[in-house]
């Protein structure tokens, strides 16, 4: 009988697809089958329409619920598409704590012939389903209760549909640096991908003009994909909110996706050779099966 | 250099029949009891807490300066809709508080299922000790390593966005941040009983009770904002009167966006605290007992 060569098999596009798949249905089973359908879905809409509240009530209190001004509009659609950022980032990073420590099978994992990279973009596909099903109900309760001016038939849908797609690819490669350093961390009250998608929350144009930052602190924006993508996303949608604050004015749509797509691959660069190289120190470290509880 | 003894003890010397029959050193092992015993292990179980986390350092940017960015965030929120200053206050002290909120949600509550899934919860339950003074320890640890974190958070964004306190009342500052530890922790310790019956669904709750307490605790906002009903509702949680309390103490615009008097607030608090350990004890041992007669003290449903 001929051994295996793992090396080999995992860089075969299908172990990769085949992990991918597997690994994005092992992650929908533990997210969804804990409970029933029902409670799942109210599950899973309290908490994001919860996280916009705290913006609606904080806006509301200081400008006497004026929801017509264009800030309103960019805030809550902001606010409603970081929900992805959140989602598709701590899903990717948290399956490497959920493996190595809760459900200890990170060393079948990696004695498996299977590409784990592939396995855990895989496991952060049912976040963000979910997550797509509170981005959808944030807009719409927003469209229908807050007055967020969004109107179906304005939208630019290639455009959208485009940034999206292009923004889950960015989202997943940072989940996979977090993951990479997720191997080498302990399991942390805060959940690494919620706190660094919280951090970048101030850094990505998502609740606020990047113009309010101090100076020393806008290059961080002006660097980070998601500030684009999420303009991208606004200008598709709403095209006149995002006309009104004058970050991006003078870029047009092609070249903000020019950027987001150079970012997207700088970005997936840095992620297969930092996770390559945290796995390394994983190894020799030997964290593959570490348990941390205090 | 190495310095290899040339008497090493003969194996008849450590398990002869005498030493084997009995643990080695059993003559000299002292065993505390009562008060002794608790303390004992209140101590034991804080200990991990608050060693354990200084061999690993990178919670100091994963745990207090991330957090702090996100606070940050909420902050030029408020400088782009020109909100008054006090308002960039509140959310710094709110953004240190959650510290303590995510402390009683996943070292608390959900430490006893964590504690199941990994098999500790067993080892817990068959020491001859008492499992609230467990619990005791837990939360003393898990307290001490949070307030560091949430003084950080203050102090930084203080600093950062130079904000401004008025402190009207030391005592009762002081006051109203013990009692709210007690009754939070309390709470906590009365969740974490509720904890022993669950199964996955615990992960899921704690998360649950993240943004949803955010929100009607009034972590950004005061929460006089909300109808009188919503805010007691709320109170259940002691962070909200905490919360309001505290504010109402150390900023100047606080006394008139409070939602009850601090006086007020304190002895709700304080009956909060006495209610919610009283509850821990008998919800511990009642949960106990039934964990125990069902089989779902070591079940691993995943």
């Amino acid at each position: 009988m001929q051994p295996v060569n793992i090396k080999t098999t995992k860089n075969n596009p299908s172990v990769f697809s085949r992990s991918f798949r597997v690994a994005a249905w092992l992650g929908w089973q533990i997210e969804s089958n804990w409970t029933d359908p029902f409670l799942f879905a109210i599950y899973s809409v309290i908490k994001p329409l919860a996280g916009a509240a705290i913006l609606v009530v904080m806006y509301s209190v200081i400008t006497n619920g004026n929801f017509a001004d264009p800030i309103f509009t960019y805030i809550y659609l902001g606010n409603a598409f970081y929900l992805y950022v959140g989602a598709v980032m701590s899903g990717i990073s948290w399956a490497v704590l959920d493996d190595r420590e809760h459900y200890k099978t990170l060393k079948y994992m990696y004695v498996a012939p299977i590409s784990i990279p592939a396995y855990l973009i895989g496991r952060g596909v049912a976040k963000f389903l979910v997550g797509s099903i509170s981005v959808f109900i944030t807009i719409v309760f927003g469209v229908l209760f807050l007055h967020v001016d969004v109107d179906p038939a304005a939208i630019m849908w290639p455009l959208f549909i485009i940034s999206l797609a292009i923004g889950v690819v960015m989202l997943a490669m940072m989940g996979l640096i977090l993951a990479g350093v997720s191997l080498l961390i302990v399991n942390h009250v805060w959940f690494i991908g919620d706190a660094v998608a919280g951090a970048l929350f101030l850094f990505s144009g998502a609740i606020f003009p990047l113009e309010v930052l101090p100076v020393w602190l806008q290059p961080i924006g002006y660097i980070n994909p998601i500030t684009y993508w999420l303009e991208l996303l606004r200008r598709a949608m709403v095209g006149s909110v995002a006309e009104a604050f004058p970050t991006f004015q003078n870029l047009s749509n092609q070249q903000l996706l020019g950027i987001l797509i150079g970012l997207t691959i700088i970005f997936g660069i840095i992620a297969r050779f930092l996770f390559r190289y945290c796995e390394h120190v994983a190894q020799e470290r030997g964290l593959i099966d570490m348990v941390t509880n205090y | 250099m190495i310095q290899v003894s040339n008497n090493p003890p003969s194996l008849p010397q450590v398990l002869s029949p005498q030493n084997s029959a009995q643990p080695l050193g059993a003559d000299r092992l002292h065993k505390n009891i009562g008060w002794k015993l608790y303390l004992q292990t209140v101590i034991a179980r804080a200990y991990p807490r608050i060693i354990g986390q200084q061999r690993e350092k990178s919670w100091l940017f994963f745990d207090i300066l991330l957090p702090l960015l996100s606070v940050c965030a909420y902050v030029f929120v408020y400088q782009a809709i020109d909100a008054p200053d006090d308002y960039i206050g509140f959310v710094v002290v709110g953004g240190a508080m959650i510290a303590f909120w995510m402390n009683v949600l996943w070292s608390m509550s959900s430490q006893l299922y964590w504690e199941k899934e990994q098999g500790n919860l067993a080892l817990f339950i068959i020491t001859p000790t008492s499992m609230m003074a467990i619990l005791l320890g837990m939360a003393l640890g898990g307290l001490l390593a949070t307030t560091l974190r949430a003084l950080a958070i203050i102090l930084l964004g203080s600093l950062f966005f130079n904000v401004q306190y008025a402190v009207s009342s030391f005592a009762q500052l002081f006051a109203v941040f013990i009692l709210t530890m007690i009754a939070l922790y309390g709470l906590g310790m009365m969740a974490a009983s509720l904890y022993l019956l669950l199964s996955r669904e615990a992960w899921h709750i704690s998360s649950l009770a993240q943004e949803p307490v955010y929100l009607f605790s009034g972590f950004y906002f005061p929460i006089k904002n909300f109808s009188f009903w919503i805010s007691a509702f709320a109170s259940f949680i002691p962070l909200t009167l905490g919360l309001d309390a505290m504010r109402q103490l150390v900023f100047e615009s606080g006394p008139s966006l409070g939602f009850l008097t601090v006086e007020l607030e304190i002895i709700i608090l304080l009956i909060l605290s006495i209610v919610f350990l009283f509850a821990a004890r008998l919800m511990l041992a009642h949960m106990e007992k039934l964990a125990i007669r069902e089989g779902r003290l070591t079940e691993n449903r995943r």
